[in-house]
C-alpha cells in the first residue's frame, strides 16, 4: 500500500503533466530532431563530396588543354574552354587501346573459364551424391584462407619456367580458382528443390542436361553476379599481371596506366593521363550503375576485394 | 497482496479512471505501388471508449487495421485524425515515451545479448530525473515483477536459453516493470504451440486482474478474443464493426460479417425472404420473425441453433454424421446454402437415423439471425 | 554408386586441378622455397637448407621499413575507416529521401581502378615547380604552410597513403554494416521508443551488441587487408616504393621476386612466410578478443 503511494508520486504513472509542458516537451523534441536530420545530411553529404571529388576532379583535368593545365599556378575548379585533345592524345601516342583490348581479353576468358569450373564444381558439390564430398568441400573452403602473396611467387616460377610469361595462358590460368564463387553457386544450387532432380531423372535426363537446362537458368541470377564481380576483379587486378607481363603488348589496363604515368607522355602532361584514367574508369563504372543491385548485393554477401 | 508488491494495484485500490477513449481516428499510408498511388486508409474514423482496468481484444483478420491501431494507441504511428484519449489527457501527439504505455511485441523483441535481469531493467534505466529509481529499488521492482510472471528463477539466463512461453512471460514483465498505464499486446499468442497457447491465454488474464491495468490486445484467433477478454472489438478494413462483452457480441452481431467471424464452427448462412413476417428458405417458412417488413435476407442459423426433428420446417439432404463424444455434427446439403453444405450440432443424446437420406430440422429463437441482402446490417 | 562417384569426380576435375597447380602446390613449395638458401633463379639450384633467408629478411632495412609502413597502416586505417563505415552507415539507416544515391555514391571507389584513381589522389596532393596543388591549396585557405605529399616528410607521404587507403577500403565496410544495420528486426528498436530510450543508449545497448559480429568481421577482414596493402602504395608514389621509403611487406616481397631488384624468390618467400605469421597471429588474437566479446 505504501509503495502504491510512492509511485503515485514518482509521477510516472501519473496523469496529469500539465498540456503545456506535455508541448513544451514535445516542441523541443522536433527542434533536435531536426538539428539531427541536418546533421546526418550534412556529414553525409561531406563523405560523399569526398567520394565524388576526385572523379570530378579527373573529369576536370582530362578536359584542361596542356597548356592551360600548366599556367595554373593555382588550380581551377572549372575550365571555360573544354577540349577533347586529351582524349585523341590518349589514344593516339601511348597504346590505350591495346591495353583496353589485352584487358577485355583477359577479363572475359578468365571469367568465362572461371564460371564453367566454377558452376561444375558447385553442381558436384551441391547435388551429386560421392564420397569424400563434405571433406573436399572443406578442403575446398579451406583454401579460400590460402593468401594469394604466398602462392603468388611460386606461380611466378612456374610461369617463367613453363614460358608462359607474356602470353594470355599465362595471365589468365593462375587468376582462374575462386574457391568463393565456388561456394556462393553451391550455396545457390542447394536452393533448388530436390524434387525438380527426381522429376527431371525420371524423365531420363542427365545429369548435364539437367545442370544446363534447369540448375543454370534458376540459378541465373547468382550466375551473373558472380561474373561481374569476377569481371570487376580482373579490370583491377594488378600484381600477377605485373608479374607475369614485362611485354607492353601484353599490359592490362593498371599496368599500362603505370607504365603512361612513367614513361608516357612525359611526367607533366596530367591531362593526358587523366583522359586515359578517365577512359579506364569509365566502363567499369558504367558497369557498376546498370548492375548496382546486384553487384552491392553479391558484394555484401561476403565478397572480399581481392 | 505481499507476492505482488507494488504491481498489485487492482481494483481494490480505487485507482484513478484510465478509461481509453478514441475519437474518430483514422490513418491513412500513402501509396506505396507505382501505378496504384492512392492512400491506404488503414484505420477510417474509429471512435470507441475502452473502460478502465478491462482487457479488450482487437479482433479481426489480418489487414483489418488491428495492429495499426495499437501502433496509434502506444505512439509509434501517429493518426491522420482523430483524438486519443487516456482518461482526461490527450496523448495524441505525445512520443510513445511519455505516454506511459507497456507493450509486448508478437515475436517479444527481447534483446538477445542480455540477460532476462537485464531486459527486465532497461526500461527502467530509461527513466531519466525524478521519476528515476535509485538501483536497489530498480533491482526490487525487477524482482517484484519477475515474481508476477513467474520467472524469478530464470533472472540470469539469455533469452535463447528459455522456451517460447517463458520467453512471454519476460516480455510482459518488461512491459510491466515501469507501471504501465496501458499495457498492449500484439498477437502475444501467435509464436507459441496450441497446448501453451492455452495456458499462456489464462495466465495473461490473471496477470491482468491482479495489476488491473487497462489492457488492449491484438488477435486474429476470436477464440482467444472471446476467452479470456472482458470486451471485444471486431474490425474489418479499418472500421469498427461492432465491440462489446463477448457473448453480447456472439448473441447479437451487429451484421454478416460480426456473425461470421464469431464463432466455431461458422454460422450458416442461407439465401432467405421474409413475406408476411416469416422467413423463408427455399419455398418453406422455417421460423416467424415478428416486426419485420417484406425483403430478401441473408439469414443466419448458428450450429447449436438446429433441433431435430421429424415435423421441422426445414429439410435438408443429410450427407454425413459426426459423432464427437459430447455432441453430434450433422453435415447437410442445402441449395440456399451460401457454403457447400450446413453444420448443424445437437446433443449426443439424440438420436439421428444416420441412414436417412433427408433430415428436418426446426430453428431454436435466439440462434436465427437476419441481415439486410444489400448492406448486411442486422434487422432481427 | 561406382558410377556416380566417377562422375561426380569428372565435374570436380578441373577446379580441382586448378587448385592443386595453383594454389596447394605453390603453398608447399613457398615454405620450400623460404628454407633453401643461395637459390639460383637461372640454374634453379642451392647450396642448402636452414634459416638464412630469414635472417637475411629480418637484417634487411628495407624490409623493416616495410613492415613499420605497414604497421602504421594498419594501426591507422582499420579503425578510422571502421569507424566512419559504422558512423555513416548509422546515418544512412536514419534517413529515408536520398538514401539510395548516398548508398550508390558511396560505394563508387570500390569498383575502380585503385590505380588509376590513385594518380587523382597524387595531382590533387602533389607539390610540383608549376603548382602547390589542390590541396595544399586547401591548406593555404586555413593559413597552413604547403607540404609535398608525394616526394616530401615521411608523415605526409604516410598521410596521403592512409588517406587513400580508408578511401579505397571504406566502400566495403558501409555496404557490410548498412545491411548488417537493416537486417536488425525493426521490433527492437520499437521497443526500446515504447520505453523512452535515449538514442545514445539505443546504440551502445541495442545496435552496437547486435551487429558487433558483423563489426569484427570487419576489424578482422580489414587487419588481413590492410597489412597485405601494395597497389594503393604504387599507385601513389610509384613502382619504386623503397626509393620513396613508402614499401609495404607485401610490395618487399614483390621487389624481391621481380623488377630491378628482383630474382629472389627465397627471400621473398621468407618475407612473405613472415608476413603469413605475422597475420595469422594478430587474426588469432582477433577472434580470441572477438569470441570473449560477442555473445551473441
Amino acid at each position: 500500500m505504501e509503495r502504491q503511494a510512492e509511485y503515485e508520486k514518482t509521477g510516472y504513472t501519473e496523469v496529469g503533466r500539465g498540456k503545456a509542458e506535455y508541448e513544451k516537451m514535445q516542441k523541443k523534441a522536433e527542434r533536435r530532431n531536426r538539428i539531427r536530420k541536418a546533421l546526418t545530411y550534412t556529414g553525409l553529404s561531406i563523405w560523399a563530396l569526398i567520394v565524388l571529388f576526385p572523379f570530378y576532379w579527373m573529369l576536370l583535368t582530362s578536359v584542361k588543354s596542356y597548356g592551360a593545365y600548366n599556367a595554373e599556378h593555382i588550380p581551377a575548379f572549372f575550365t571555360l574552354s573544354p577540349t577533347l585533345q586529351n582524349y585523341i592524345d590518349a589514344f593516339t601516342q601511348v597504346p590505350l587501346v591495346g591495353y583496353l583490348l589485352n584487358t577485355v581479353i583477359f577479363a572475359v576468358l578468365t571469367t568465362a573459364l572461371m564460371v564453367v569450373v566454377s558452376v561444375l564444381a558447385a553442381y558436384a558439390f551441391a547435388r551429386l551424391q560421392f564420397r569424400g564430398r563434405n571433406l573436399l568441400f572443406t578442403l575446398f573452403l579451406s583454401m579460400m584462407m590460402i593468401p594469394s602473396e604466398l602462392v603468388v611467387i611460386t606461380n611466378f616460377v612456374t610461369a617463367t619456367n613453363l614460358d608462359l610469361r607474356n602470353t594470355f595462358a599465362g595471365l589468365v590460368l593462375p587468376s582462374v580458382t575462386s574457391v568463393f564463387y565456388i561456394y556462393l553457386l553451391k550455396e545457390n544450387f542447394e536452393q533448388v528443390p530436390d524434387e525438380l532432380y527426381r522429376a527431371a531423372k525420371v524423365d531420363g535426363t542427365s545429369d548435364l542436361k539437367y545442370l544446363r537446362k534447369v540448375m543454370v537458368p534458376i540459378c541465373r541470377p547468382t550466375i551473373v553476379t558472380v561474373t561481374i564481380l569476377k569481371i570487376i576483379e580482373c579490370w583491377n587486378s594488378y600484381v600477377w599481371p605485373r608479374l607475369v607481363t614485362d611485354d607492353p603488348a601484353y599490359y592490362l589496363v593498371s599496368n599500362g596506366i603505370q607504365e603512361i604515368r612513367e614513361n608516357g607522355f612525359g611526367r607533366e602532361n596530367i591531362p593526358a593521363m587523366m583522359a586515359a584514367v578517365v577512359v579506364i574508369s569509365v566502363p567499369l563504372i558504367i558497369l557498376f550503375l546498370v548492375f548496382r543491385r546486384k553487384i552491392m548485393e553479391g558484394v555484401s554477401r561476403g565478397g572480399m576485394k581481392g | 497482496m505481499r507476492a505482488c508488491g507494488g504491481l498489485c494495484t487492482g481494483a481494490e485500490n480505487g485507482v484513478k479512471k484510465m478509461k481509453i477513449v478514441l475519437q474518430n481516428l483514422t490513418k491513412t499510408f500513402p501509396g506505396r505501388g507505382r501505378k496504384d498511388r492512392n492512400d491506404v486508409t488503414a484505420v477510417d474514423d474509429l471512435s470507441c471508449e475502452i473502460p478502465d482496468g478491462e482487457l479488450i481484444a482487437l479482433l479481426g483478420p489480418s489487414g483489418c487495421g488491428k495492429s495499426t491501431t495499437l501502433n496509434l494507441l502506444c505512439g509509434l504511428e501517429k493518426p491522420t485524425s482523430g483524438r486519443i484519449f487516456f482518461g482526461e489527457d490527450d496523448i495524441t501527439d505525445l512520443p510513445p515515451e511519455l505516454r506511459g504505455v507497456g507493450m509486448v511485441f508478437q515475436n517479444y523483441a527481447l534483446y538477445p545479448h542480455m540477460t532476462v535481469r537485464q531486459n527486465i531493467l532497461f526500461p527502467l534505466e530509461n527513466l531519466k530525473g525524478k521519476d528515476r529509481p535509485s538501483k536497489e529499488e530498480m533491482q526490487t521492482r525487477a524482482e517484484e515483477t519477475a515474481r508476477l510472471v513467474q520467472i524469478e528463477d530464470l533472472m540470469d539466463r539469455k533469452p535463447k536459453e528459455l522456451s517460447g512461453g517463458q520467453q512471454q512471460r519476460v516480455a510482459i514483465a518488461r512491459a510491466l516493470v515501469k507501471m504501465p498505464r496501458v499495457l498492449l499486446l500484439d498477437e502475444p499468442l501467435s509464436n507459441l504451440d496450441a497446448r501453451l497457447r492455452l495456458q499462456t491465454r489464462e495466465e495473461i488474464r490473471k496477470i491482468q486482474k491482479k495489476t488491473g491495468i487497462t489492457t488492449v490486445f491484438v488477435t486474429h484467433d476470436q477464440d482467444e478474443a472471446m476467452s479470456i477478454s472482458d470486451r471485444i472489438a471486431v474490425m474489418r478494413l479499418g472500421e469498427l464493426m461492432q465491440m462489446g462483452k463477448p457473448q453480447e457480441v456472439y448473441d447479437n452481431p451487429a451484421n454478416l460479417f460480426v456473425a461470421k467471424f464469431l464463432g466455431t464452427p461458422p454460422i450458416n448462412v442461407f439465401e432467405g425472404r421474409v413475406r408476411d413476417e416469416q422467413l423463408y428458405i427455399g419455398d418453406e417458412a422455417v421460423f416467424s420473425v415478428k416486426g419485420t417488413a417484406d425483403q430478401e435476407v441473408w439469414a443466419g442459423v448458428r450450429p447449436e441453433g438446429f433441433i431435430l426433428r421429424e415435423d421441422g420446417p426445414l429439410s435438408c439432404e443429410l450427407n454425413r454424421v459426426e459423432i464427437m463424444g459430447r455432441d453430434i455434427s450433422i453435415i447437410a446439403g442445402h441449395k440456399a446454402c451460401m457454403a457447400q453444405t450446413i453444420r448443424a450440432i445437437i446433443g449426443a443424446d439424440t438420436g439421428v437415423n444416420t441412414a436417412a437420406s433427408q433430415v428436418r430440422f426446426a430453428l431454436k429463437a435466439g440462434k436465427v439471425f437476419l441481415f439486410r441482402k444489400e448492406t448486411e446490417e442486422r434487422i432481427f | 554408386m561406382n558410377a556416380n562417384n566417377k562422375k561426380a569426380w569428372l565435374y570436380l576435375l578441373p577446379a580441382t586441378l586448378f587448385l592443386v597447380f595453383f594454389l596447394v602446390y605453390p603453398l608447399i613449395d613457398v615454405f620450400i622455397y623460404s628454407v633453401e638458401e643461395g637459390y639460383n633463379f637461372a640454374s634453379q639450384t642451392y647450396f642448402g637448407t636452414g634459416l638464412y633467408n630469414f635472417s637475411y629478411v629480418l637484417h634487411d632495412p628495407y624490409f623493416l621499413q616495410a613492415v613499420k609502413n605497414t604497421f602504421i597502416l594498419v594501426i591507422i586505417t582499420v579503425p578510422v575507416s571502421t569507424g566512419l563505415a559504422l558512423l555513416i552507415s548509422v546515418g544512412l539507416s536514419s534517413i529515408k529521401p536520398l538514401r539510395e544515391l548516398y548508398q550508390t555514391v558511396y560505394f563508387l571507389p570500390y569498383v575502380t581502378n585503385t590505380l588509376a584513381v590513385g594518380l587523382v589522389f597524387m595531382i590533387l596532393f602533389q607539390k610540383t615547380e608549376y603548382t602547390d596543388g589542390l590541396v595544399n591549396l586547401m591548406i593555404g585557405w586555413f593559413g597552413g604552410e604547403s607540404v609535398d605529399f608525394i616526394d616530401g616528410p615521411y608523415w605526409a607521404k604516410m598521410f596521403v597513403l592512409c588517406f587513400y587507403t580508408v578511401w579505397v577500403v571504406t566502400p566495403f565496410k558501409i555496404l557490410v554494416l548498412t545491411s548488417a544495420l537493416a537486417s536488425v528486426n525493426q521490433d527492437y528498436y520499437r521497443a526500446a521508443r515504447v520505453d523512452g530510450t535515449p538514442r545514445l543508449r539505443v546504440f551502445t545497448r541495442i545496435t552496437l551488441p547486435m551487429i558487433s559480429p558483423m563489426i569484427f568481421y570487419l576489424v578482422i577482414t580489414g587487419f588481413i587487408g590492410a597489412f597485405k596493402a601494395y597497389s594503393d602504395a604504387v599507385a601513389l608514389f610509384g613502382t619504386d616504393l623503397n626509393a620513396a621509403g613508402m614499401n609495404t611487406i607485401v610490395g618487399y616481397v614483390y621487389d624481391m621476386l621481380y623488377g630491378d631488384s628482383g630474382g629472389y624468390p627465397s627471400y621473398a618467400s621468407a618475407a612473405a612466410v613472415i608476413l603469413f605469421a605475422i597475420v595469422l597471429t594478430i587474426t588469432c588474437i582477433n577472434l580470441m578478443v572477438s569470441r570473449k566479446r560477442v555473445e551473441i
